[in-house]
């Protein structure tokens, strides 16, 4: 037994170009086939797909939410509103000179001046002290100036970097930034993130299980075909071909009707959503997934059902040996 | 074309199948192989197609000593064998065509290649014409022949059949027999398992028996006389 007659076990008797040309032509028609397999039985192949679409919305769903939120607590800047308290003994040379360098920042959207007079106006106004104040021998206000950071900058972080920055002023006596409702506002956000995220986790896996499942029942069905072929002379690479073929077209079609779920779901949620945010005032709409995350959703389920029907048919296939 | 060397074959549930067999098929040659009911004929059949292993001895196929044919290879050593067996294993939910086309199909033939290559072999079973049909449709006989088509269909060098006349009458015998003889004379080394004595005394080959998993010397006849095309 010479090495090169076990050597010439593994090889084709097509030539090289021949081989390279139909490898293609066969997976086309593999995926072709997989895909026709699934449309002879419509209820079974349907009720798989509608499965991996629910298990698939419902992740994307959780992830259009956080989407939204976000898109909302982005549309509130203003939140991080600074108010930086000026000495008292400054000049109004000194507080225009200090406005001008204020608003040449780059963080800084927004800035308004409230002199002395105005503090005292305002805090007569909305205090109810009213008229007692009057008695007082000298106004004891400062004046205030507000800053309004950029985008950039309205993070709970970033208005607090800002905040320090602005204090390095001399003019400014101390600074104050109401943050803490944004920080809170901030960490509901992560914990949603990441509650979506264990979900997320969770489905996928129930996604490769029910391919996975789906698979096996699929080989289980093709036994004595499976034995026939690996009698003639089929690799394992050209039996399992067709079964993970089947798995990516189930993810394919999953993920596309999880897509139009959320959809619907978005549809059926955006006038009662209109209603809140016109109460906080708000011109945000409701955003669905964009069509790049629709190719995301769909490539992610592919794989998912490539994966499932991979873990299935490496395990199963094995199994089946010709008697 | 396959040699075997003291071969021994014990199942793990300690059934001894075969044991101390010994014998060689020449290239080209032409053999029966007969004996009783578990008297090891399928085992050793399958020793040949790799579907077991032997415990003890050697086996070589074409050349190819089966110990070192690892698992991966085994699909390209059976491609080099066509197989029949009595109850054909024939693919009930797919044609005639389909059938007889899985080999080329599955060593990646073009389409144009495989319908030529699947109507000369149906023609030469005489079912030519009968590729749209389901083997359903077909009587036994058919059934037995769409068998035999796919298993020359990729001109292998060796045809084995493991009682390919089981169930039919003996007209229809004796044209399955007529047929392994024609793939005989173009070349083919054929190998068939039969317990139809009356069939083999009417065909002067080379005979080898089983009895209780051993080789029966006495009634090896002289190999030349039956060997054509040999080297």
């Amino acid at each position: 037994m010479s090495k090169s007659k076990s050597v010439s076990l593994s090889r084709s008797k097509l030539p090289l170009s021949g081989r390279f040309v139909m490898f293609f032509v066969r997976h086309v028609q593999h995926a072709m086939t997989s895909m026709g397999e699934l449309w002879r039985n419509p209820i079974s192949s349907l009720m798989t797909m509608l499965v991996l679409g629910f298990s698939l919305s419902l992740p994307a769903a959780l992830q259009v939410l956080v989407k939204n939120a976000e898109a909302i607590t982005h549309s509130w800047n203003s939140a991080a509103e600074i108010s930086l308290f000026i000495e008292k003994q400054s000049s109004d040379r000194v507080m225009q000179s200090l406005i001008t360098r204020i608003k040449a920042y780059p963080e800084v959207s927004e800035v308004n001046f409230i002199d002395r007079d105005q503090a005292l106006a305002e805090f007569q106004r909305l205090s109810g002290f009213g008229e007692a104040l009057s008695y007082l021998d000298s106004n004891p206000l400062p004046a205030v100036i507000t800053v309004i950071p950029t985008l950039h900058y309205s993070s709970p972080d970033g208005a607090r970097r800002l905040l320090t920055k602005l204090e390095q002023e001399s003019e400014v006596s101390f600074g104050r930034l109401d943050i803490e409702w944004l920080e809170r506002l901030q960490a509901i956000l992560n914990l949603l993130e990441r509650t979506v995220l264990a979900i997320a986790t969770l489905l996928v896996l129930a996604v490769v299980l029910v391919i996975g499942n789906t698979i096996r029942l699929a080989i289980m069905n093709r036994q004595t075909e499976i034995e026939v072929m690996k009698l003639v002379g089929a690799t394992e690479a050209f039996i399992r071909r067709p079964f993970l073929y089947t798995g990516i077209w189930y993810g394919i079609i999953g993920g596309i009707l999880a897509w139009l779920i959320i959809n619907i779901l978005v549809l059926y949620l955006t006038s009662a959503l209109g209603e809140l945010l016109g109460l906080y005032g708000s011109e945000l709409k409701m955003q669905s997934l964009t069509f790049s995350e629709l190719i995301q959703l769909v490539l992610l389920a592919s794989f998912l059902g490539w994966l499932g029907s991979y873990l299935s048919v490496r395990q199963h296939l094995k199994a089946i040996e010709p008697s | 074309m396959i040699q075997f060397e003291q071969v021994s074959k014990v199942y793990s549930g300690g059934q001894k199948a075969l044991s101390d067999v010994s014998f060689h098929l020449k290239v080209g040659e032409m053999a029966f192989l007969t004996g009783h009911s578990g008297a090891g004929k399928s085992t050793l059949l399958k020793l040949i197609t790799v579907i077991e292993r032997a415990n003890g001895g050697r086996v070589s196929i074409n050349g190819h000593d089966i110990a070192r044919v690892s698992r991966a290879q085994v699909p390209y050593l059976r491609r080099d064998i066509g197989m029949i067996f009595q109850s054909h294993h024939l693919l009930m939910n797919k044609s005639v065509f389909d059938n007889v086309a899985l080999p080329l199909m599955i060593e990646g033939f073009s389409h144009g290649e495989i319908r030529k290559r699947v109507a000369g072999a149906l023609d030469m079973v005489g079912l030519y014409g009968k590729e749209r049909h389901q083997p359903i449709m077909l009587s036994g006989g058919e059934q037995q022949r769409v068998g035999i088509a796919r298993a020359i269909v990729n001109k292998p060098p060796l045809l084995l059949a493991d009682e390919p006349t089981g169930n039919l009458d003996p007209k229809l015998s004796m044209d399955i027999l007529r047929l392994f003889e024609t793939f005989n004379h173009a070349g083919t080394t054929v190998l068939i398992a039969t317990h139809d004595l009356g069939l083999i005394a009417r065909m002067k080959y080379r005979t080898l028996t089983l009895k209780q998993g051993r080789m029966l010397g006495a009634q090896e006849l002289d190999p030349s006389a039956s060997v054509s095309g040999e080297r």
